[in-house]
């Protein structure tokens, strides 16, 4: 429905249009104020493109974290281990090169086939998983070397073991760690940018997010079975909470929309792993040059304004 | 038969008003033992259960009562109201549901924060409360959150958090994520400036705000039988399939594992948190 809200703009538009600028710049600037929130409206994905943004960040040929890995990084070296419990297949780190400079990537892996899926856990991690991205996030401030991470999560797991490991905290110490990091860092959400799972890792100077990924608080399965008491009714929850890129864009959640191919990233990993090494390097250039503490100042600083509150 | 007329069956009407409401217990009966008690019998037994030691939810006024010295507290940023940047609408619209909820709860949304002392120790409360829409986390809850950390940096004080939370508000969507890292970065900066944070759990703590600021205190306590888990028992069970534990998430649970400092009763918390605002003010 533009209906209403489109109609609206566009009689306060002619209206203003209409006016003699006796208040000179300042109504000039409110007619482009107009024409562009009239603009995003036009632009604003309906329902049925929200849809389809949900269905192919959760295809199952959809390129996967390592899938990128191989085509942007040279060199890479896997870490394993969070040094305190165990390995979590869910959430890979590592070292590699990128323009031969040496950076640390880290990133939720899903997997291909049934196997592989059931090893890495759907790409929902384990506490130890967001141990083991501490480990690395603190690794690549020791050393100078940004920080790459890739976003592609139902959510974190909600199991028994999860829990007694301390899942919460686990996830609160992840973003704290990334708030603390002098080194530049951006993070890309590549598939299903699930909860706080997702957040964990994604607490970056640049937010990048693919054209057809979604990021959002819930699940839509999980949001209808609450609010509607119905999961089959998720396409109407994820219409209401707008999880597609242009919302987050909108809502200053992300920095910028890496496009993908036609079709979706699928239809041509490569030249997807094209665009968003492009969309890369582009954000570690703005960030590259920026002074440690200056850089943390405005990562901190864009977190403390995100939110809407009513106008009093 | 005459005899009865006028007279009152009491065993009749007792039997009557006793019958349990189907599902849902009177808020003041103990889902613990099942003692049923008058609202001032419960308050001024701090909400607690006399006969078995269950700890009732709070509302965040009355723990303020319960944790400051009296008219110590001066509330701080009280006007903040949610908007609706979503124009978000389940089976009722989202500020149908705000105004709906302040007219309940009297408060403005989920948590409340200002000014206090605890046996003359100054600080910064936070409080959270659970009937205003489950305690959930929005913009107003992360940016009353936030401006505390900054007024408790800034009048060189601790920050007391007592939290009550389902977790994010869904409503808000993507931008209710965002105050997990918004408070997070809020702490991080009282921290920096020397500051320190005392975290309470209270029943129940989960979801987005277990996985943000209510994890990060320099201090981390919980109330008994406090649930505080990232999942819910019910999504946990039906994810996984598992039988699970007794205390799954509860704060004994978490205390074995190591993700608390001190489960504190009740009638403890003013004296343990004045205890621990004096040994930080020491520095």
């Amino acid at each position: 429905m533009p209906g209403e809200a489109e109609m609206r703009l566009r009689a306060r538009l002619s209206k203003l249009a209409g006016m003699k600028l006796l208040q000179g710049t300042k109504l000039s600037g409110e007619l482009e104020r107009l024409q562009d929130q009239l603009e995003r409206l036009r632009a604003e994905p309906s329902a049925e493109e929200i849809w389809t943004s949900v269905e192919l960040a959760r295809h199952q040929d959809r390129p996967y974290t390592l899938d990128y890995v191989e085509r942007i990084l040279e060199d890479f070296f896997e870490l394993h281990g969070d040094r305190g419990r165990a390995d979590d297949p869910a959430l890979v780190t590592g070292l590699g090169s990128l323009d031969g400079r040496t950076v640390v990537l880290l990133g939720h892996q899903k997997g291909r086939d049934l196997k592989e899926r059931t090893k890495r856990n759907f790409g929902m991690a384990y506490p130890e998983g967001y141990r083991k991205a501490i480990r690395a996030m603190s690794l690549a401030d020791r050393h100078g070397f940004p920080l790459i991470a890739m976003i592609d999560t139902p959510g974190a797991y909600p199991g028994l073991a999860a829990e007694q490991h301390g899942q919460g905290g686990a996830i609160a110490r992840s973003q704290a760690a990334m708030a603390r990091l002098s080194v530049p860092t951006v993070a890309c959400v590549i598939g299903e940018g699930g909860s706080g799972g997702a957040v964990a890792v994604a607490v970056a100077d640049r937010v990048l997010m693919q054209q057809h990924a979604i990021y959002s608080v819930i699940s839509p399965e999980g949001c209808a079975a609450i609010l509607w008491r119905d999961a089959a009714e998720a396409r109407k929850a994820a219409a209401a909470f707008k999880p597609d890129a242009a919302h987050c864009l909108e809502l200053g959640v992300i920095d910028r929309i890496v496009a993908e191919p036609e079709g979706g990233a699928h239809t041509d990993p490569d030249a997807a792993a094209m665009l968003l090494e492009q969309g890369i390097r582009d954000a570690l250039e703005e960030i590259d040059a920026l002074d440690p503490v200056e850089r943390r100042r405005q990562r901190r600083a864009k977190y403390r304004v995100m939110g809407v509150l009513a106008s009093s | 038969m005459s005899s009865g007329q006028g007279r009152v069956d009491v065993e009749v009407e007792s039997k009557r008003a006793d019958e349990p409401v189907q599902g849902k217990a009177h808020p003041n009966t103990c889902p613990g033992c099942g003692s049923h008690y008058r609202d001032d019998e419960l308050a001024n037994n701090l909400r607690v259960c006399p006969h078995c030691g269950h700890h009732f939810r709070v509302r965040a006024r009355e723990r303020i009562d319960q944790l400051a010295d009296p008219d110590s507290f001066v509330e701080e940023d009280a006007e903040l109201r949610s908007a609706d940047p979503l124009g978000f609408f389940d089976l009722r619209p989202y500020t149908e549901r705000l105004a709906e909820a302040e007219i309940d709860t009297g408060l403005g949304d989920a948590i409340v924060c200002g000014a206090a002392a605890i046996e003359g120790e100054g600080c910064r409360l936070a409080v959270m409360d659970f009937a205003f829409m489950g305690g959930s986390m929005g913009s107003v809850v992360g940016e009353k959150f936030v401006r505390a950390c900054e007024s408790a940096a800034a009048a060189r004080v601790p920050l007391v958090s007592v939290a009550a939370s389902g977790g994010a508000r869904m409503q808000e969507g993507i931008l209710a994520l965002m105050q997990l890292p918004k408070t997070v970065c809020a702490i991080e900066e009282l921290h920096e400036a020397g500051g320190a944070m005392l975290s309470v759990l209270t029943h129940p703590t989960t979801g987005g705000v277990l996985a943000s600021y209510a994890s990060l205190g320099d201090v981390v306590l919980a109330e008994p039988g406090a649930l505080m888990s990232f999942a819910g028992p019910r999504v946990v069970a039906q994810t996984t399939r598992e039988k699970l534990p007794d205390d799954f998430g509860l704060a004994e649970s978490n205390y074995r594992f190591g993700h608390l400092d001190a489960i504190v009763p009740r009638a403890d918390l003013r004296p343990t948190l004045a205890r621990l605002l004096r040994l930080f003010g020491k520095s």
